[in-house]
């Protein structure tokens, strides 16, 4: 079982790598290079917080807008396509195919995301000549990122087993937005009151917390991360993603292809 | 049971489990991030940045700060803090994002000038963003009225406030108290009437809740002020005619002075103590009084407001 | 035990907006196949075929009935470790190149990792893709994707093959190569199922023929046994090119060249029909009986509203063999 999953999932991080999905790391490198040039040489003092603030905010966005494209197309391009029936005729369980996407995208964008880590800190060695201790936060924000890809792969996945690619992708992104005003969510349901109250709650609990995976700021002005929250962050990452990977499971193992 | 039975039912269980799991995590994430508040709300603080940075939807980012600064404001009064350092920065990126929501300016006023625990204690901001928000809505006379407002109250600047009440008066659908208020502001700007008036037009003005909480605790205050002020004259005048001070109500009541005892605007009665004074009996409850206060008395570190009001 | 055993097996599906009204794809099905069999499952495009090699294959749910295969459940993994499947048009992961796929598919199918390179190369040099093997397959022609197909198909040595027209998209050869293909498989003893229109590559291949029309089995029966039943033919051909007027009641279907005449007639008109050319004083080339064909079976059930059962429905591997073209 887990070997056909791993096949599965080397097969979805091969197919995004020949789709040329890794290219993106070139847009990324001339992106950070160039900033961390430009502010070089225009401003004093804040050369850390901006290469930080960029670099880190361009990982999580390029991140996103992968986990979302392939994502959306996991299962429905092969629905459409019909290169699943070749698959599902095999001795293969529907889960297994589901899991091992996620694997294999959660896999493509972790080794995506070390590349531009190193990026990172390159462009953060040009700018201030050597790196200080605080640095090992930025770390602790790259992981964070990591994580929230982990939970926008499986509602991608979720969505795209039931919908077309484009509802998919409205979808995931607009959980996205939400989730990263968690706190303004939060701040809404103390000031509504009735049935919006708990349509609200219900939004505060059941739409992924990113701003919680969210600490750019944070390192970029090198605060610590408390270990209870990566802790808890982790945790929170795992259990919502395989919560969003039963929902895929349960769709997906009773539908009629087409 | 058939494999795919058993998917189903694994899948199933396994879904309702996580997410109790996610609900329970989520609140242990609230709690540690809420213990240490990082104001990284304020970590890009200006409004020109973040103008350019919300790519044309400001409003929608108004929005979000106006929310913020409402919750941040309420957040830290319940909890008693008396620290609001971070109001005014975030109703300046409020206004900066959107010049015209005038119920940012509203708050401001309200709660930016007055020293803590009561407000910010910042009035020079306070003004600094009614005069931004005048240079964007010449036509609305809230912002004169705020204005005006801020001068009378924090700043005692009666004759800044006449002209800021003047103007304001001008100007199409003008609240009528404006004008008299700006009459008033010449001869009697100290007295109770006036600021009497000011609130009154500011209770009944506003939607805002917590404008609106300020307000009916400020009105009870000067009713408590005036009561003490005329009692105590009463302690002194019947000292004067009996040549000692009364122990009680009930013998000023059995002398005719008073027609019963006498009770504060939340229906206790006063406190008299020695050498003729008039106190009130809880002063927790009337926040802004200044006179009746007991001696030695210690305001609490959270104001309290009638959640009615 | 039959290797394939379906009953009942039904498809409706509900459409409209509301999805209120419903639309069967296919009617409940009894249906059973023997091992060694190379059956055929004919209808015309839109019949049910597709539908019922997807019911077979757990990629659609049915709504009613039950099929087994091998004796175990249509979601068993170990039946379908022994089964093979080529869907109508396949696609494959065009990124892949075809050695790619078929080690893919190979792991996907438990083989283990020594046998299966051997096996992958076997089976291109089998399907005749040797030189293809690191191709990528977005450069296949429609051709190779189909015998990539194939060659997906058997990779694992399944015990029943399912084969969704195996001939379509190939040329004469491509379709000689994969009949030759199906004739092997029989020989080493695998069962086939395999659905196609093209009934002249039914008549020479099966044991067994079923015709689905409209989501209907109409018939099913070994193939000299359903030609049987049809009325035969003969054909005429005489000197001349006149046509007697007496053949216009006879049901001729005739065609008429410079210096010859043809005409083909119901075998129960042939001597009423070797009169008339007498009569006419028309000289007579030769007169051959028409072989009766799986077409006019075919088109006989399209006509007939009933399901015609034919007395030898069962099969009878024995009298198979002696099928040939």
């Amino acid at each position: 079982m887990s070997e056909r999953i791993l096949h599965i999932a080397s097969n979805t991080f091969r197919e995004a790598v020949r789709d040329r999905v890794l290219y993106n790391l070139i847009a990324f490198a001339l992106l950070l290079s160039g900033a961390s040039i430009l502010v070089g040489q225009i401003s004093i003092g804040i050369e850390r917080l901006v290469v930080i603030n960029l670099g880190l905010t361009a990982v999580s966005l390029f991140g996103l807008v992968i986990a979302i494209f392939i994502g959306i197309g996991l299962v429905s391009k092969e629905i459409d396509k019909k290169t699943l029936y070749t698959v599902l005729s095999r001795p293969v369980r529907r889960w297994e195919f589901i899991v091992g996407k996620f694997f294999g995208l959660s896999g493509t964008l972790v080794v995506n995301t070390f590349f531009m880590a190193i990026g990172v800190f390159a462009a953060l060695l040009y700018v201030s000549h050597h790196l200080q201790r605080s640095d090992g936060w930025v770390l602790v924000a790259l992981y964070f990122i990591v994580l929230q890809f982990l939970i926008i792969t499986s509602l991608a996945l979720l969505f795209s087993s039931f919908s077309s690619p484009l509802m998919s992708a409205v979808f995931a992104f607009s959980m996205f937005v939400i989730g990263s005003f968690a706190e303004d969510l939060r701040g809404f349901s103390a000031m509504v009151h009735g049935i919006a109250r708990w349509l609200v709650l219900g939004a505060v609990y059941l739409v992924p917390n990113f701003s919680a995976l969210n600490v750019i700021s944070s390192v970029a002005h090198e605060t610590a991360v408390s270990g209870q929250l990566i802790w808890y962050n982790t945790a929170y990452a795992l259990i919502y993603s395989t919560m969003a990977l039963c929902g895929a499971v349960l769709i997906f193992e009773r539908r009629n292809l087409k | 049971m058939s494999a795919t039975k058993r998917v189903l039912l694994t899948s199933s269980l396994l879904l309702v489990f996580c997410l109790a799991g996610s609900v329970a995590i989520l609140r242990k994430v609230d709690r540690v991030r809420n213990a240490s508040p990082s104001p990284d709300v304020l970590y890009i603080s200006s409004p020109k940045t973040l103008r350019r940075l919300s790519l044309g939807y400001n409003g929608l980012l108004a929005d979000v700060y106006w929310t913020r600064a409402v919750q941040f404001f309420g957040n830290e009064h319940a909890q008693g803090t008396g620290r609001y350092s971070l109001l005014a920065p975030l109703l300046e990126i409020t206004t900066g994002l959107d010049p015209h929501l005038i119920v940012a300016y509203d708050f401001g006023a309200n709660f930016l000038a007055s020293k803590p625990p009561l407000g910010a204690g910042e009035p020079d901001r306070a003004i600094a963003l009614m005069k931004f928000g005048i240079s964007n809505n010449p036509g609305e006379w809230r912002l004169y009225r705020n204005l005006g407002f801020i001068y009378y109250l924090d700043l005692r600047n009666y004759p800044a406030a006449a002209e800021e009440f003047e103007r304001g008066s001008k100007l199409p659908n003008a609240h009528p108290f404006l004008k008299i208020m700006a009459a008033q502001m010449a001869q009697h700007a100290g007295e109770i009437s006036t600021a009497r008036m000011l609130w009154a037009g500011t209770y009944e003005s506003t939607t805002d809740r917590q404008i609106k909480a300020n307000a009916a605790a400020h009105l009870r205050a000067l009713r408590v002020d005036e009561d003490v002020a005329n009692l105590e004259a009463l302690m002194t005048r019947y000292r004067q005619t009996t040549g000692h001070f009364s122990a009680g109500f009930a013998e000023l009541v059995n002398a005719g002075w008073l027609r019963g005892v006498p009770l504060d605007p939340l229906g206790n009665p006063y406190k008299l103590v020695a050498g003729g004074k008039i106190e009130v009996r809880d002063p927790d409850n009337f926040p802004f009084i200044e006179k009746g206060v007991p001696l030695g008395y210690i305001p609490p570190a959270k104001p309290k407001f009638l959640p009615s009001d | 035990m039959p290797v394939i055993e379906i009953v009942g097996l039904e498809k409706t599906y509900k459409v409209g907006f509301w999805r209120k009204r419903a639309k069967t794809g296919l009617y409940p099905l009894d249906l059973r196949i023997e091992e060694g069999e190379i059956f055929g499952y004919l209808g015309a495009n839109g019949a049910g075929k597709t539908t019922t090699l997807k019911l077979l294959m757990g990629l659609v749910f049915p709504t009613a009935g039950t099929a087994r295969i091998l004796g175990m459940e249509l979601d068993d993994p170990k039946m379908k470790a022994q089964i093979g499947f080529l869907p109508e048009q396949p696609y494959f992961y065009d990124y892949l190149t075809g050695r790619e796929l078929l080690e893919y598919y190979g792991q996907l199918s438990g083989i283990p990792g020594a046998n299966r390179s051997r096996r992958v190369a076997e089976v291109l040099d089998q399907v005749g893709l040797k030189d293809a093997g690191d191709t990528q397959l977005r450069k296949f022609s429609k051709g190779m994707l189909q015998r990539i197909g194939i060659a997906q198909a058997i990779l694992h040595d399944p015990k029943v093959l399912f084969l969704d027209e195996p001939m379509s998209g190939l040329d004469p050869m491509g379709r000689r190569e994969v009949r030759d293909l199906i004739e092997q498989l029989k020989r080493d003893g695998k069962t086939v199922f395999f659905s196609t229109h093209i009934l002249s590559d039914a008549e020479a291949l099966c044991d067994r023929v079923g015709i689905i029309h409209q989501g209907k089995l109409r018939g099913v029966g070994a193939v000299a046994d359903l030609t049987a039943s049809v009325q035969g033919k003969v054909e005429l051909v005489w000197h001349g090119n006149i046509v007697p007027k007496a053949f216009a009641s006879l049901g001729a279907e005739y065609h008429v060249t410079t210096d010859t005449a043809r005409a083909v007639i119901p075998e129960a008109n042939q001597d009423a029909a070797i009169d008339a050319l007498r009569r006419e004083r028309l000289r007579l080339i030769s007169v051959v009986p028409v072989r009766k064909s799986l077409e006019d079976y075919f088109m006989a059930q399209l006509n007939s509203p009933a399901v015609n059962q034919t007395a030898n429905s069962t099969p009878n591997p024995a009298a198979s063999a002696a099928v040939t073209s």
